[in-house]
């Protein structure tokens, strides 16, 4: 059946609308985005299939990222008569009991009952607040939180990540249920491009693959060069500590079919491309399933619901090169070529793929599209902070309680974000910095936590919005090395075309290196500084360009770390290996015997519950003594 | 088709020509643009890029051995070296780097006794760093072959290389 009109769209909406909201059966959402099935989720899903294969009341289904990934494999069940159980650790050995007490309300249960993460107080996405709440005339279970009263979900607003955790990524028709392809139908049928452009201009909606660039300015600039255009995603995430776009392409991938079909509209082009990061296989599977779906509804192809317009999306992958991110670099690679960026006094809106017409945009920024067409530029706008607007997801990661993927209004504190959502640093552990933005960002120290999440803002204390990866750091962390990581994460990654950055970055990691190492001198710090503005000048792309972000934000506010490191030769963090040493603290000791026994080296001996003895000559500094010691007595000299 | 029956090509690689025709010309069109899906694909079968099929994609496709050559050099998943029977990779994600993915790198290379890029001699591991695979909340994290082994300490990697023949 293809689709043909707004109308036709209503009846497959209703029926699965409530089938995600009221089944008739017991319905298991196992959270199965990549994250989820590392973490055991598939085995979960495969046990709990095999218990129920003939109980027609139990219905298995799969989902995507919910989010909270700290305490996947997450699983949520609902039904028509009870609440909405979001569960966390859902192993293969538990799940089954899980559904069963659901099953039989026995909420209070003990072995099931610390799974529970909370209940759902309204699953309603930011799109479907017209409509009825269908947990209204369902009475919450007692003594049980909502989960989105818990501090990992409180403050969360999700307009690019709507449907991630709520809906079947393989089924079109529940996408449907959740209000999807009514906006490009809409668009379709009553909209001028120009309307559709208007709308995008007025939400504020920016770049959110890093660069922030007004997307609706982009879109209007397209479309007024003649040609053939065409119209690009950049699923190429390449930062390293963000997985964003890949929960939206593995969790809710025709939000970003939908995206580039109004883009297409709106630009006048009928040819669109995808290039995902070879590293995301699932992506790629649900991208193409969900491809095959929208073409087999009508909604991709030619004359699509009977108008002039046609659009067809073709998927490249990618084949590992970080500058591929680069707009002109991942044109490039989608001709087939090597990824090189070039200089971009023409720009893609103008000569891109094939020298034609390009309108590239990142995964994020599509998603919002369809969200933004059905409610409005203002009501997006109305979201975040003057030049900030709408909502931005990032990945909350490293050292941190709760990891996972947030969205959050823009505008939001650092210091929310890591310590009311992400509950702060694990462990007595001291939080030390946040790094934003990848390898083009900086490290932002705790006195500037009180920063807003802001394009501006964060560019004002060294970093950058950038894709949306945040990696928490604490005590253990040493900045140096960070930097040092950095840049020898850009060296391999550096196309090499152009000489401030392939030396440059060369250069500023071999004196890192030996600042590392204890080979540091005097005036190294000065001399990384003077090549960091150099690189930043003359380099002919973003990489480049901002490459020496994480040394110069580091040197910035940590220069006592590389002072120590240099001078004393030191590092207080313990991770580069020639500049510390672990040593047992008698008085902490309790003789537990555990570090003895992890010790790959024999390098630690002593008696029961009498401290012992770390032999220097023998310890390698793998650092496994430290991490199971449990009462601090391994410390760092 | 030029050449219909396998043979060896010149790094003794046995390569099935129709199979390759298959690739290049039913899979992804003959056309130019899907070269790095083409190599892509080639991998997959092989486990690298032998010399032979590089030729043969050259003179299929109309593009300059040397063109072919810089794009399987560029990018980092392509080999042109034959690889292990499983593929090690250790995400070097930023993640992963604060919660100490670089010492199970160290024991990972300590154990095979190979450093990063390299195969070991009874070909049953090859290492490989990859830049973060997105799975950042359970970092440290490796991968074997498809599997994702995450939260790994240094002291579990002995077991874990041990579930793989």
């Amino acid at each position: 059946m293809t689709i043909q009109s707004v109308t036709d769209l209503e009846q497959i909406k209703e029926e699965y609308r409530l089938k995600l909201n009221l089944p008739e059966t017991i319905k298991v959402n196992v959270g199965m985005a990549s994250c989820g099935i590392a973490a055991g989720a598939r085995a979960s899903f495969d046990a709990a299939k095999h218990e129920f294969s003939n109980d027609t009341g139990i219905d298995i289904c799969q989902t995507g990222c919910i989010g909270y990934c700290e305490v996947e494999p997450l699983v949520e069940i609902l039904s028509r008569t009870k609440p909405r159980m979001m569960y966390k650790n859902v192993t293969k050995d538990n799940i089954v009991d899980i559904i069963n007490d659901y099953r039989h309300n026995a909420f209070n249960n003990k072995k099931t009952r610390k799974h529970i993460l909370g209940q759902v107080k309204d699953p309603r996405s930011l799109l479907e607040n017209d409509m009825d709440n269908p947990q209204e005339n369902i009475d919450p279970v007692e003594g049980i939180p909502f989960l989105e009263e818990t501090p990992f979900f409180k403050g969360q607003v999700k307009i690019a990540l709507r449907n991630c955790g709520y809906i079947n990524p393989d089924s079109i028709e529940e996408y449907f249920g959740k209000q999807g392809y009514t906006a490009f139908l809409t668009a379709l049928k009553t909209n001028k491009p120009q309307d559709i452009i208007t709308t995008i201009k007025e939400s504020g909606l920016r770049g959110r693959g890093g660069g922030g660039f007004p997307t609706g300015i982009k879109w209007a600039t397209c479309a007024k060069f003649s040609g053939e255009r065409y119209i690009i995603c950049n699923a190429d995430e390449g930062d390293p500590g963000a997985y964003m776009d890949r929960s939206i392409l593995e969790g809710d991938p025709h939000s970003v079919i939908e995206g580039m079909l109004i883009a297409g509209l709106a630009i006048g082009s009928s040819q669109g491309f995808m290039y995902v990061r070879n590293e995301y296989p699932l992506a790629v599977k649900r991208l193409v399933t969900a491809i095959k779906q929208a073409t087999a509804y009508g909604l991709l192809g030619d004359n699509i619901a009977g108008s002039t317009f046609s659009f067809k999306i073709k998927i490249s992958t990618g084949a590992g090169a970080f500058v591929c991110g680069e707009s002109t670099a991942l044109m490039a690679s989608l001709e087939g070529k090597v990824g090189r960026p070039r200089a971009k006094y023409v720009h893609t809106v103008e000569k891109g793929f094939r020298d034609q017409p390009s309108n590239l945009n990142n995964v994020e920024t599509y998603a919002n599209v369809p969200a933004i067409l059905l409610k409005g530029g203002g009501w997006y706008a109305g979201f975040g902070t003057d030049n900030s607007k709408g909502t931005k997801a990032f990945s909350l990661v490293g050292k941190v309680k709760n990891t996972g993927l947030i969205e959050v209004p823009m505008g939001i504190s650092l210091r929310e974000i890591v310590f009311n959502m992400g509950q702060g640093v694990p462990g007595k552990k001291k939080f030390k910095a946040i790094q934003t933005g990848g390898p083009s960002g900086g490290c932002i120290p705790e006195s500037l936590m009180d920063t807003p999440v802001d394009y501006q803002q964060l560019a004002r204390v060294g970093s950058i919005m950038g894709s949306g990866g945040m990696i928490v750091m604490d005590q253990d962390t040493c900045l140096v090395d960070v930097a040092r990581y950095f840049l020898d994460f850009l060296k391999e990654e550096s196309c090499g075309q152009c000489n401030p950055c392939r030396e440059g970055i060369k250069q500023s990691l071999d004196i890192l290196t030996a600042i590392c190492e204890g080979k540091g001198k005097e005036g190294d710090i000065e001399l990384l500084e003077e090549l960091g503005s150099m690189i930043e000048k003359f380099s002919l792309c973003g990489l480049g360009t901002s490459a020496p972000n994480p040394v110069l934000t580091t040197i910035k506010y940590f220069r006592e770390e590389y002072e120590s490191h240099i001078i004393d030769k030191k590092c207080k963090a313990g991770v580069c290996k020639n500049l510390f040493f672990y040593e047992i603290d008698e008085n902490a000791c309790t003789g537990c015997t555990v570090c003895a026994k992890k010790c790959p080296q024999n390098a630690i001996t002593g008696e029961k519950k009498e401290p012992h003895l770390l032999e220097q000559d023998k310890c390698i500094k793998c650092g496994i003594c430290y991490d199971a010691c449990k009462f601090n007595a391994i410390v760092i000299k | 088709m030029s050449k219909v029956t396998t043979q060896p090509g010149n790094d003794g690689e046995e390569i099935d020509y129709l199979e390759l025709d298959q690739i290049i010309e039913k899979e992804f069109d003959g056309e130019k643009e899907n070269l790095i899906m083409i190599l892509q694909a080639i991998q997959r079968r092989y486990n690298y890029l032998p010399k032979a099929t590089l030729l043969y994609a050259s003179e299929k496709l109309d593009i300059p051995y040397s063109k072919i050559y810089e794009v399987g050099t560029f990018y980092s998943t392509f080999s042109l070296e034959p690889r292990g029977r499983n593929i090690v990779s250790i995400c070097l994600g930023t993640a992963c780097h604060v919660r100490g993915g670089e010492r199970v790198r160290e024991q990972l290379e300590k154990t095979l006794e190979i450093k990063d890029g390299e195969t070991t001699e009874d070909k049953r591991y090859t290492l490989e760093s990859v830049r973060c695979i997105g799975c950042c909340s359970l970092g440290p994290v490796i991968k074997i072959n498809e599997d994702m082994h995450g939260r790994i300490a240094p002291d579990q990697i002995d077991t874990v290389l041990h579930q793989y023949e």
